[in-house]
C-alpha cells in the first residue's frame, strides 16, 4: 500500500536538502542536481502511484497515518499524522509536479551562478516543508510546515544576499508573513479551546454533529485563519511582499511565489470548508478581500515596467481569484483556479526567467522587444501561457476562471458585486498580459546587443549581484552561444517550458462544465472532500444558458483586453505614452502602487521605528536598563574611592584609628553601662 | 595603704602618654620607647591586680611581658638599624613604603 510510504514523501526532499546543505559545497554540480532531482522525483512518483491507488474504484477516499504522540498534555493530544484526502492529492500533484520540473528549468538556470549547492539545498527544504504542510493532519502540522515553508521563501527570496534590496525583501517578506502567522497562531488558541483538539477531523466532526454552531466563536476563529491565509497568500492587507519577492532567482518566483507556496492560503481556507461555511460573515470578507486583491494587483500590474513585477502582481491578482471562489463557497472551483494557475504562471515565470536568461539579466520590458524571432522556443511557450492566464478558450486558464466568474454570480447579491469586479479584472488580467507579450516579443528590438558580450557566463541574470567568479562547467553546451549575444535556452531549461505550455493548454480540461458539454471531473473528484459543506455548489442546477452566456461576456471583456493592448503596444506604440500624459497624476499613483508601500512606511514602520529607537532603545534600554547597570558600578567605585582614602599607608594614621577605637570602645563600656543598665 | 585605684589611675596615664607620644612623635626610637611605655603601664596593672586579689598569676603574665617585650626590641632595634642603615633616616613620615 502507497500509506506504507507517505511519511517518505516529505523525508525524501528533507534527505536531500541535509546531503546539499552539510556536503553540497564539496559536491561537482553535476552531482549537487542528481542529488536534489533525484529527491524531487521519488516523491512525484510515490504521489503518482497514490494518485493511481486512490483513482481505483472502490479505493478509500482517505488514506492516513498516525505516529507516536507528539505533544501530550492534559486534555491535549496532538500526533505526527499525515492524511491524503483527494484536495491533498490535487495538491500533491501540483507540488511535486510542478516543483520537479522547475527543479529540472533550475538545472540550467543556474547553471553560472554561485552557490548552486546552497540554492537547490534550499529548493529541497521547501519542498519537504510544503509537502508536510499539504499532507498534515493538524492544525499544528500544517502551521510547522506553513512556517517552514515561510523560512524556505526567505531564504531564496534572499537567496542573492549580498545584494541589499534581496536581503531586505526577504526580510520583509518573513515579516509580513509573520503578522499573518499571528492571526493563525491565535486561531489555534481558540480552536484548542473551543474544542480541545486540532485534529482536522475531530475539529470539523465537531463542528458537523451541531448544525446549529453558526458564527460567534466559529467566525472570529474563521477570521484569524483568513489573516494568516492573507499572509501566506499575499491578498490586502499584507501583499505588498510579493512584488518584492522577485529579487529571488526566478525558478524560485515560479515555484514558491507563483505555483505553490502562496496557494498555501487557499488550500487552508478550502481544507477548513467546514468552518468557514458556518460563518457567512467570514466567507463574505474572503470574498471582498479576494476581489478587492484581485482588481487593485491587476490595476498596478498594467503599468509596471518588471517583467517579473508584471507577473508578481498578475499572481497576487489570480490568488484575489482564488480568495474570492473561496468566499463565494466555490471550493471547487478555487482549488481549480488553484491547479491551473501553478501550471501556467509557473509557465510564464520560467519563460520569463528564459528571456531574461537570453538578455543577460535584463528585466525591463522596456528594453526589450522584437524577441519573437530570437528566441522562438520561449515565445511560443511564453504564449501558451498568456492566452491560458487571459481566459482564451480552450486554454487552461478559461475553463477555471469562468467557474469562479459563474458561481461567484450565482451566489446572491455580494456574489453579483464580486463578479462585476471579477469580470473587470478578466479584461485588466488580458490587457497587462499582452502588454507584456507585445512589449516583450514585438516591435522593434530595445535591448543592446553589447551588453552580454562581456561578463556572461559569469553570474549575471537576475541581478545575482558581485560575485563574478566563473566556475567551469562541464555539461555547458550553450556555451558557445553566449558570444553570440541574445541566445536561447538550452534544451534543459525548454523542456520543462514545453511540459508546462502542455498543461496549460489541456490543464483546463479536466474542469469544462455540463453546459460545455464537458465531465467537469474535478468537480466530481473533489466532491468526497466539499460535499459536506453546508453551501451546495450551484452546478446540479446549472443554467447552460446562463453559463454560456457569462463566459461570452468575459470572452468579450477579455477581447477587449486584447485589443487596447494591441492598439497601445503593437500598431500605435506611441498612444499609451500620450495617454498616461494625459492623467499624469493617476498614471503615478497606479506606477507608484498607490503609494501602499510609503503608506505603511509611513503609519506603521516609522512610529514602530520610532518608538523603539526613544522609547524602548533610548529611554528603557539606554535609560533603565543600562543606566541601573552604570549608576551600580558608580556606586561602588565612588564608595570605594572614600573608603580607599582609609589605607593611606601611613602607620601612625593607623595608629590613630585603632586608638580611637579602643577610646571609643572604652567610652561605650565605660558610660553604656552607666546608660543602659543591666 | 595605698589603694589599687591610684595603681590604675598611675597605668592609665602612662598608657595615655604612650598612645600619645605614639601617634605624635617622629622619631622611630621614640615610637619604640612609647610602645615599651604602653606595655610598661599594662604591667603595671596586671600586678597591682595580682595584689588586690591576692593571686600570683597575674605576676607571672607581667613576666611573660617583659620577654616578649625583650624580644621585641631586640627585632625592633635590629629593623631600626637597617632602616637607618639603606635610608639614612628615621623620620616616619618619610618611611611611608607600605602605599604602594
Amino acid at each position: 500500500m502507497p500509506s506504507d510510504y507517505l511519511w517518505l514523501i516529505p523525508l525524501v526532499p528533507f534527505a536531500g536538502f541535509l546531503i546539499n546543505g552539510t556536503i553540497g559545497r564539496r559536491f561537482p554540480r553535476a552531482l549537487v542536481s542528481a542529488v536534489a532531482l533525484l529527491c524531487t522525483a521519488i516523491p512525484a512518483i510515490l504521489v503518482a502511484w497514490l494518485w493511481i491507488t486512490m483513482k481505483a474504484p472502490g479505493a478509500p477516499e482517505i488514506l492516513q497515518i498516525v505516529s507516536q504522540p507528539w505533544i501530550q498534555i492534559t486534555g491535549l493530544t496532538i500526533n505526527f499524522a499525515f492524511t491524503v484526502d483527494h484536495l491533498t492529492l490535487i495538491m500533491l500533484g501540483v507540488v511535486t509536479g510542478v516543483g520537479f520540473l522547475i527543479h529540472i528549468y533550475s538545472v540550467g538556470y543556474m547553471a553560472h551562478e554561485e552557490g548552486y549547492w546552497r540554492f537547490f539545498a534550499y529548493l529541497n527544504l521547501f519542498m519537504f516543508f510544503m509537502l508536510v504542510l499539504v499532507l498534515a493532519d493538524s492544525f499544528l502540522l500544517l502551521f510547522v510546515g506553513w512556517e517552514g515553508v515561510g523560512l524556505a521563501s526567505y531564504l531564496l527570496v534572499g537567496f542573492y544576499f549580498q545584494k541589499d534590496s534581496a536581503a531586505n525583501a526577504g526580510k520583509k517578506a518573513f515579516l509580513f508573513n509573520r503578522v499573518g502567522d499571528f492571526g493563525f497562531l491565535l486561531a489555534m488558541f481558540l480552536i484548542v479551546r473551543e474544542f480541545g483538539s486540532l485534529d482536522f477531523s475531530h475539529v470539523f466532526n465537531a463542528i458537523s454533529v451541531n448544525p446549529e454552531w453558526h458564527g460567534g466563536v466559529l467566525t472570529a476563529i474563521a477570521l484569524l485563519l483568513v489573516l494568516g491565509a492573507t499572509g501566506k497568500s499575499a491578498q490586502i492587507p499584507l501583499y505588498v511582499w510579493l512584488p518584492d519577492a522577485m529579487e529571488g532567482p526566478t525558478p524560485v518566483s515560479a515555484l514558491i511565489h507563483a505555483a505553490t507556496m502562496v496557494t498555501a492560503g487557499i488550500y487552508m481556507v478550502a481544507r477548513c470548508h467546514t468552518l468557514f461555511d458556518r460563518s457567512p460573515y467570514a466567507l463574505a470578507v474572503v470574498a471582498i478581500i479576494g476581489a478587492a486583491t484581485a482588481i487593485l494587483a491587476a490595476s498596478i500590474g498594467m503599468v509596471q515596467h518588471d517583467i517579473k513585477r508584471v507577473l508578481a502582481y498578475s499572481t497576487v491578482s489570480q490568488l484575489g481569484y482564488m480568495f474570492l471562489a473561496c468566499g463565494v463557497g466555490a471550493y471547487t472551483a478555487g482549488i481549480f483556479h488553484l491547479l491551473t494557475h501553478a501550471f501556467f504562471k509557473a509557465l510564464l515565470f520560467l519563460s520569463a526567467g528564459s528571456v531574461i536568461h537570453a538578455l543577460s539579466g535584463e528585466q525591463d520590458m522596456r528594453k526589450m522587444g522584437g524577441l519573437r524571432k530570437r528566441i522562438p522556443i520561449t515565445f511560443w511557450t511564453m504564449t501558451m501561457g498568456v492566452f491560458a492566464i487571459s481566459g482564451i478558450p480552450p486554454w487552461a486558464g478559461f475553463f477555471s476562471k469562468d467557474e469562479i466568474l459563474y458561481q461567484a454570480f450565482a451566489a446572491g447579491s455580494l456574489g453579483k458585486f464580486v463578479w462585476l469586479i471579477g469580470l473587470v479584472t478578466a479584461g485588466m488580467t488580458s490587457f497587462y498580459m499582452f502588454r507584456l507579450w507585445f512589449k516583450t516579443f514585438f516591435g522593434p528590438e530595445h535591448f543592446d546587443e553589447q551588453v552580454d558580450l562581456h561578463d556572461h557566463g559569469a553570474a549575471v541574470h537576475a541581478h545575482s549581484g558581485g560575485h563574478a567568479v566563473m566556475v567551469a562547467d562541464p555539461e555547458e553546451d550553450h556555451a558557445p552561444h553566449h558570444a553570440h549575444g541574445v541566445h536561447e535556452s538550452p534544451a534543459i531549461m525548454t523542456l520543462p517550458l514545453a511540459i508546462l505550455a502542455l498543461l496549460s493548454v489541456i490543464g483546463g480540461w479536466v474542469g469544462v462544465p455540463a453546459a460545455m458539454f464537458g465531465h467537469n471531473e474535478i468537480e466530481h473528484f473533489l466532491e468526497p472532500v466539499f460535499s459536506t459543506g453546508a453551501t451546495e455548489a450551484v452546478t446540479a442546477s446549472a443554467n447552460q444558458g446562463l453559463v454560456l452566456g457569462l463566459a461570452a461576456a468575459s470572452l468579450l471583456v477579455v477581447a477587449l483586453g486584447f485589443y487596447i493592448a494591441y492598439v497601445f503596444y503593437y500598431k500605435k506604440p506611441r498612444s499609451a505614452a500620450a495617454l498616461a500624459a494625459k492623467a499624469p497624476a493617476l498614471y503615478r499613483l497606479v506606477e507608484n502602487k498607490f503609494y501602499i508601500d510609503q503608506i505603511y512606511t509611513a503609519v506603521i514602520v516609522t512610529p514602530l521605528l520610532m518608538f523603539t529607537r526613544l522609547i524602548l532603545g533610548g529611554l528603557i534600554d539606554g535609560g533603565i536598563i543600562s543606566g541601573s547597570g552604570v549608576a551600580a558600578g558608580a556606586t561602588a567605585s565612588g564608595l570605594g574611592a572614600l573608603v580607599r582614602k582609609v589605607q593611606s599607608g601611613n602607620i601612625r594614621s593607623y595608629a590613630g584609628w585603632l586608638a580611637l577605637g579602643a577610646a571609643a570602645v572604652l567610652v561605650v563600656m565605660v558610660f553604656g553601662r552607666a546608660i543602659w543598665p543591666h | 595603704m595605698v589603694p589599687t585605684s591610684a595603681y590604675l589611675i598611675l597605668a592609665a596615664v602612662l598608657f595615655s602618654i604612650g598612645v600619645a607620644a605614639f601617634l605624635i612623635k617622629r622619631n622611630l626610637i621614640t615610637i619604640f620607647m612609647s610602645i615599651e611605655l604602653m606595655l610598661n603601664a599594662v604591667n603595671l596593672t596586671f600586678v597591682a591586680f595580682a595584689h588586690m586579689w591576692p593571686q600570683v598569676s597575674g605576676q607571672i603574665f607581667v613576666f611573660f611581658v617583659m620577654v616578649v617585650a625583650a624580644a621585641e626590641a631586640a627585632v625592633g632595634l635590629a629593623i631600626i638599624i637597617a632602616i637607618f642603615r639603606t635610608r639614612e633616616t628615621l623620620n616616619v613620615d618619610s618611611i611611608d613604603l607600605m602605599k604602594s
